[in-house]
């Protein structure tokens, strides 16, 4: 596979480069290398320079660590939201995909991963260590522990809560259930368990 | 609940099948190498997604085929379904319900209840304790989908603590906080893991013994015995006393995984003491055990597979077997064998329907009841 000769030692490295982001083969990367030749010069250069711009110039917020463009992140900064409550995610993605759905009005607090020793991913190269700073500086009410359901994501939730348990905030966790517009009969067995187990009562259900 | 007809392509050796079977016995009958067998495996394979022989899908292609087929329509509560299984070479496995293919094969598992008898049975006794806790997590686990689950996710913490333990050895460190996560989950889900275990056991256990009486003629006592570590000693206490060791061996020597079931004859493990014949009788036993277990949990007569169930076996323990299911307690039944002898014993005992398939060199073909 590796063998196949390129007229142009310029267009091989390019090729190369491309095979190198995640999701993208040779075949693919050849693809969009020769797409890009097809291009301005000009056009190409605006796309070249938003790549390094973004590597060189993008920090990460110094309060919750996520993506920002300055020192403190469009989130952290805005005025209105309430800085005593930190949701605990995994990632940047994770940021976002609450953020879409406008429930949420507290602060973020990025992890930037998951503790998982097959992935070489201990406690220490997580952003742990500054989610106990702020909890310690006295300000926060409420932890919401945001970390997929995974045995990794458990684990993770568990080492927090034994770090945070003896500082005076509540520790609290996403519900666990069926989901909204589901149908009863293909909701999988171990969510319809524990929607059942951890039922609500019907009117504090209809505020929602 | 039970299978209509059968049809099959290239599998195995097996080139073109098309059968229609009694919904109560079926005979196969052919010499070694005929693959009789195979059409067990068949079989099976639309109950499970997988060959009880083989565990490499593209090994059960016919030799210089592309692909194979497997189809069966089956009468399931009172209902027609079809279940179609198509694989070829180097591609996914396809697995069908009516036409619709399925999201995910664990689906399936358990639509179709299905016990099988086969001289491969011999590991659970002779094999290593793997073979054992994989029948018995088998056992719970075809019900109990929260027991399945509970499984992956210990099994999944066991080996991210190997993994860490292994990485404190290997960059020379240690972080007492990273390991008791990981034990506090271990011990969570393993506590609950050992609870069904007991009880499963409990429950196995008198049907087991009722079975193997019918069989021996009521001359031996058995016993099936659980050893864990948890019955001891508190598992999180395990854990923690086995720190130190864990490290250095760097894996952990504690917990579930490390689970056994003795199976005795009298007061002796039959492992060692057992005879070839009296093994057989006790897993013909543990087998029908589990049939009763999953008859009463599935609230459908599981398909029966006898895969050569009459080798090593003396006289009378056949006929206790042959006198055991022509009882209307089990439902479909399929019987290999080498000859007509066995098998014309079942089938003057047997009032219900039977049929008699013919197999040789790869083909097979129904044989009336005279013909001989």
């Amino acid at each position: 596979m590796m063998t196949e000769k390129f007229p142009s030692r310029l267009l091989e490295n390019a090729v190369n480069e491309f095979a190198k982001l995640p999701g993208i083969g040779r075949k693919t990367a050849l693809r969009l290398v020769l797409h890009l030749l097809k291009q301005d010069v000009a056009d190409v250069e605006i796309f070249g320079h938003s790549i390094i711009q973004a590597r060189t110039e993008i920090k990460h917020c110094k309060i919750c660590h996520n993506i920002s463009d300055g020192d403190i992140c469009n989130i952290c900064s805005q005025p209105d939201r309430l800085p005593e409550i930190i949701c605990v995610v995994e990632n940047i993605r994770d940021v976002m995909a609450i953020e879409n759905t406008r429930q949420f009005t507290g602060l973020y607090h990025v992890l930037g991963g998951i503790i998982s020793p097959m992935d070489g991913v201990g406690p220490a190269d997580l952003e742990i260590n500054s989610l106990i700073e702020r909890v310690r500086s006295g300000n926060v009410a409420e932890v919401i522990l945001a970390l997929s359901t995974t045995m990794e994501g458990d684990t993770t939730n568990f080492f927090l809560y034994k770090k945070l348990k003896d500082f005076n905030v509540r520790i609290s966790t996403l519900a666990r259930g069926v989901s909204v517009g589901d149908e009863l009969e293909y909701a999988d067995e171990l969510t319809l368990g524990r929607s059942i187990k951890n039922r609500l009562d019907f009117e504090s259900s209809l505020s929602q | 609940m039970h299978l209509e007809s059968l049809s099959l392509l290239n599998f195995k050796n097996l080139e073109e099948v098309d059968l229609q079977f009694s919904p109560d016995l079926n005979c196969f009958i052919g010499n070694n190498g005929a693959g009789k067998t195979n059409l067990m495996d068949a079989i099976y394979y639309l109950s499970f997604c997988k060959s009880f022989l083989n565990p490499v899908d593209g090994l059960n292609v016919r030799h210089e085929e592309e692909f194979f087929v497997i189809q069966g329509k089956y009468q399931r509560l009172g209902q027609d379904e079809s279940i179609y299984c198509g694989l070829k070479r180097g591609q996914k496995k396809h697995f069908k319900r009516n036409k619709k293919e399925y999201q995910k094969l664990a689906e399936h598992i358990g639509l179709l209840p299905l016990i099988i008898i086969t001289p491969s049975d011999i590991d659970l006794i002779m094999g290593g304790s793997e073979e054992r806790r994989r029948f018995l997590d088998g056992l719970i686990s075809q019900y109990d989908q929260i027991y399945l689950d509970h499984l992956l996710r210990y099994n999944r913490a066991l080996l991210q603590r190997n993994k860490l333990l292994k990485q404190f050895a290997s960059e020379r460190s240690y972080n007492e906080d990273s390991l008791d996560v990981w034990d506090e989950q271990l011990v969570h889900y393993g506590n609950l893991i050992h609870l069904k275990r007991v009880e499963y056991i409990d429950r196995l256990q008198p049907v087991f013994q009722q079975y193997y009486e019918l069989i021996s003629c009521g001359n031996e006592r058995i016993g099936m015995e659980h050893q864990s570590q948890l019955y001891e000693t508190d598992f999180a206490l395990l854990l923690r006393e086995n720190r130190h060791k864990d490290r250095v061996v760097q894996y952990t020597t504690v917990g579930i995984h490390k689970d056994d079931i003795l199976f005795n004859l009298g007061d002796y493990p039959i492992k060692k003491l057992g005879s070839q014949g009296q093994k057989k009788t006790y897993l013909v036993a543990l087998k029908l055990a589990q049939f009763d277990f999953i008859k009463a949990m599935s609230g459908m007569t599981p398909i029966l597979l006898l895969d050569d169930i009459f080798d090593k076996l003396d006289k009378s323990r056949v006929e206790q077997i042959v006198k055991l299911v022509a009882d209307d307690h089990f439902g479909q039944i399929f019987i290999t064998d080498t000859n007509r002898e066995h098998l014309d014993q079942i089938i003057r005992q047997v009032a219900a329907d039977s049929k008699i398939f013919r197999v040789s060199q790869g083909t097979v073909r129904e044989q009336n009841h005279e013909e001989k």
